[in-house]
């Protein structure tokens, strides 16, 4: 292991009773890096999460976190790592200031550092005006930024940070993005779990993909995207079969798996050069085309390559954390 | 800073969340106050001539002889809150800010627990308060009501573990919440609210074996006759198998937690 990993994990499995919630995974992060772990629902993100935090044991493999044994030396990890878990744990009743101050308390610091950290912490994430009302009153965005602050309270060298814009509106997204590219730049090294694409492109250093409890690819998004290799264009069908499309988009390249009923995603070698021989196949056939697109390969690319479906979200705007997997 | 130090003012930082926590959520102080309070007034204004029977022991009054039972029924219920508000910390996730914290996870327990002895401070002040208002007189005098604030205090801790427990345990607060009524079918099946010897079979041999039984004889004899130090002994003995119990419970329920995470 090089002296500059930050997080090490090795064949690093959990079941829960026959289940195999995460099978064998292996990874490396580096200091100072941004890992995003990108996957959907139930895919063994937080699991994972909760075993290099030690909230929950192995059953089997290793893992260190900042050069500490996640199970032998849980109490150094603990000391060593920040962690606002998926859905902010925070306590409604509590206001923002008591918090923060219970985070220091629980950290070591003594009472003046504590109260000193904390006011700095809540100007930091914009909370000062907020501090000394309930948590319950806050808005979510406002308590994803609360819990950020609370990770950050004893300066930790590791932060994990488990789907953390997960519910947010655009606006508070982007604060929270500009935050932790802040805290990176900073030196913090920081563990993102997420299921949106756009956020693990923006954000992270290095992507892992995991699905169904293994690491299906892993490495910057730009070799990830390199490694799919072609674009594809993207068609929506007006008028006419959208069997006969596929049909023949068929003959012009590889299809990718729908994302609609009117869709057509077809692989194309050439890129641009290809959209021509496409647009008159298809207007041969009398088949009408409301709108063409040329995609260049993105990390939903190699979500697709690598599981065979895409990753899409359901009810991102009213704040729910569901999303649709459709093979 | 020494790790004992940092521990204790974990417990400290934890104790005071857990008793701000309650007074700001009305529903957890209701049983510990209101509730009781309300029984007392039920009890005593409607049952007072019990003192007369044959057999019931020398009271000044029927309010004397209930505060012990009052501030027992707040403590329990004090306990059985807090395996609640455990529990709710639990369900929404705010124990794994605590567990992922470089500290003893027992002092996740015992901050809860120091809540608890709080809450059971102010139930004994209370009942005294309301007890002295009323015209009831402490016949032990400032020591005797330090002794019952003192066993009142300690007890409400130790029921305070077996509420820790089951919440570590379930990790669901209506499963804590659904033993409520039990703990009122422990309550009367003790000294509380009568006296054993008045009870009829099989309650009465319940109550003289029911732990609850000695702590409560042990709160109410400064109350009604003074300080005996074979109460006072048999009170402490109780307590301290309601801990061994609880701090047992606790221990195996907080390893299954870590366990399943």
């Amino acid at each position: 292991m090089a002296a500059s990993t930050a997080i090490a994990v090795e064949g690093l499995e959990r079941a829960f009773d026959e289940v195999l919630a995460v099978q064998g995974i292996d990874l490396e992060v580096g200091e100072g890096e941004i890992y995003g772990f990108l996957g959907p629902n139930g895919a063994g993100k937080t699991t994972t999460v909760r075993m290099l935090t030690t909230l929950l044991l192995p059953t089997g493999g290793r893992a260190t976190v900042a050069g500490h044994d996640v199970v032998g030396e849980a109490r150094s990890v603990r000391a060593s790592i920040g962690v606002a878990l998926q859905e902010a744990a925070l306590d409604p009743l509590m206001t923002g200031r008591e918090l923060i101050r219970l985070q220091a308390t629980l950290q070591g610091l003594p009472g003046a550092e504590g109260r000193r950290r904390a006011d700095d912490l809540l100007e930091r994430v914009d909370l000062v005006a907020a501090a000394d009302r309930r948590v319950g009153t806050y808005s979510g965005g406002m308590q994803r930024r609360l819990d950020l602050a609370a990770a950050l309270v004893h300066e930790p060298r590791v932060l994990f940070l488990d789907e953390p814009t997960t519910g947010l509106d655009p606006v508070s997204r982007k604060t929270i993005w500009e935050e932790v590219r802040a805290l990176n730049d900073e030196g913090t090294t920081v563990f993102l779990t997420t299921q949106y694409l756009e956020e693990a492109d923006q954000l992270a250093d290095n992507v892992g993909i995991i699905d169904s409890g293994r690491i299906v690819a892993e490495g910057t998004p730009a070799s990830l995207k390199t490694e799919i290799g072609h674009p594809h264009i993207r068609l929506q069908i007006e008028e006419g079969s959208i069997a006969e499309a596929e049909e023949i988009c068929g003959r012009i390249g590889p299809l990718l798996p729908p994302v609609d009923g009117r869709t057509v995603l077809v692989e194309v070698e050439h890129g641009a050069a290809d959209i021509p021989r496409v647009v008159r196949a298809l207007d041969e056939a009398s088949i009408a085309v409301g709108s063409l697109e040329l995609v260049r390969p993105s990390l939903d690319d190699v979500f697709v390559a690598k599981t065979g479906y895409h990753l899409e979200h359901e009810g991102e705007e009213s704040g729910e954390d569901e999303e649709a997997v459709t093979a | 800073m020494s790790e004992l130090a940092t521990n204790l003012r974990v417990v400290w930082a934890l104790g005071m969340r857990s008793i701000r926590q309650t007074f700001r959520r009305p529903q957890l102080m209701a049983p510990i106050v209101v509730f009781p309070t309300i029984l007392l007034a039920i009890q005593t204004g409607g049952a007072g001539g019990a003192v007369n029977l044959p057999g019931f022991p020398p009271v000044q009054s029927f309010l004397q002889f209930m505060l012990a039972g009052a501030m027992m029924q707040s403590l329990m219920l004090a306990g059985n809150s807090g395996g609640i508000a455990l529990a709710v910390d639990i369900e929404m996730g705010f124990t794994d800010r605590l567990f992922a914290a470089p500290i003893s996870r027992y002092t996740i327990v015992l901050g809860r627990l120091a809540g608890t002895a709080a809450l059971g401070l102010f139930a004994a002040l209370w009942f005294l308060a309301i007890g002295l208002v009323f015209g009831a007189h402490i016949e032990g005098g400032v020591p005797g009501a330090l002794l019952a604030i003192a066993l009142v205090t300690a007890t409400a801790m130790a029921v305070g573990g077996i509420g820790a427990a089951i919440a570590l345990r379930t990790g669901s607060a209506s499963v804590v919440q659904g033993l409520f009524p039990l703990v009122l079918v422990v309550l009367f099946l003790s000294s509380a609210f009568f006296p054993v010897e008045l009870m009829i079979e099989p309650a009465q041999t319940i109550a003289e074996y029911n732990p609850l039984s000695f702590v409560v004889e042990g709160v109410r004899e400064p109350i009604i006759s003074g300080i005996n130090a074979s109460d006072t002994a048999d009170a402490l003995l109780a307590i301290a198998g309601i801990v061994v119990l609880g701090l047992v419970l606790s221990a195996r329920a907080l390893r299954h937690r870590l366990r399943v995470g």
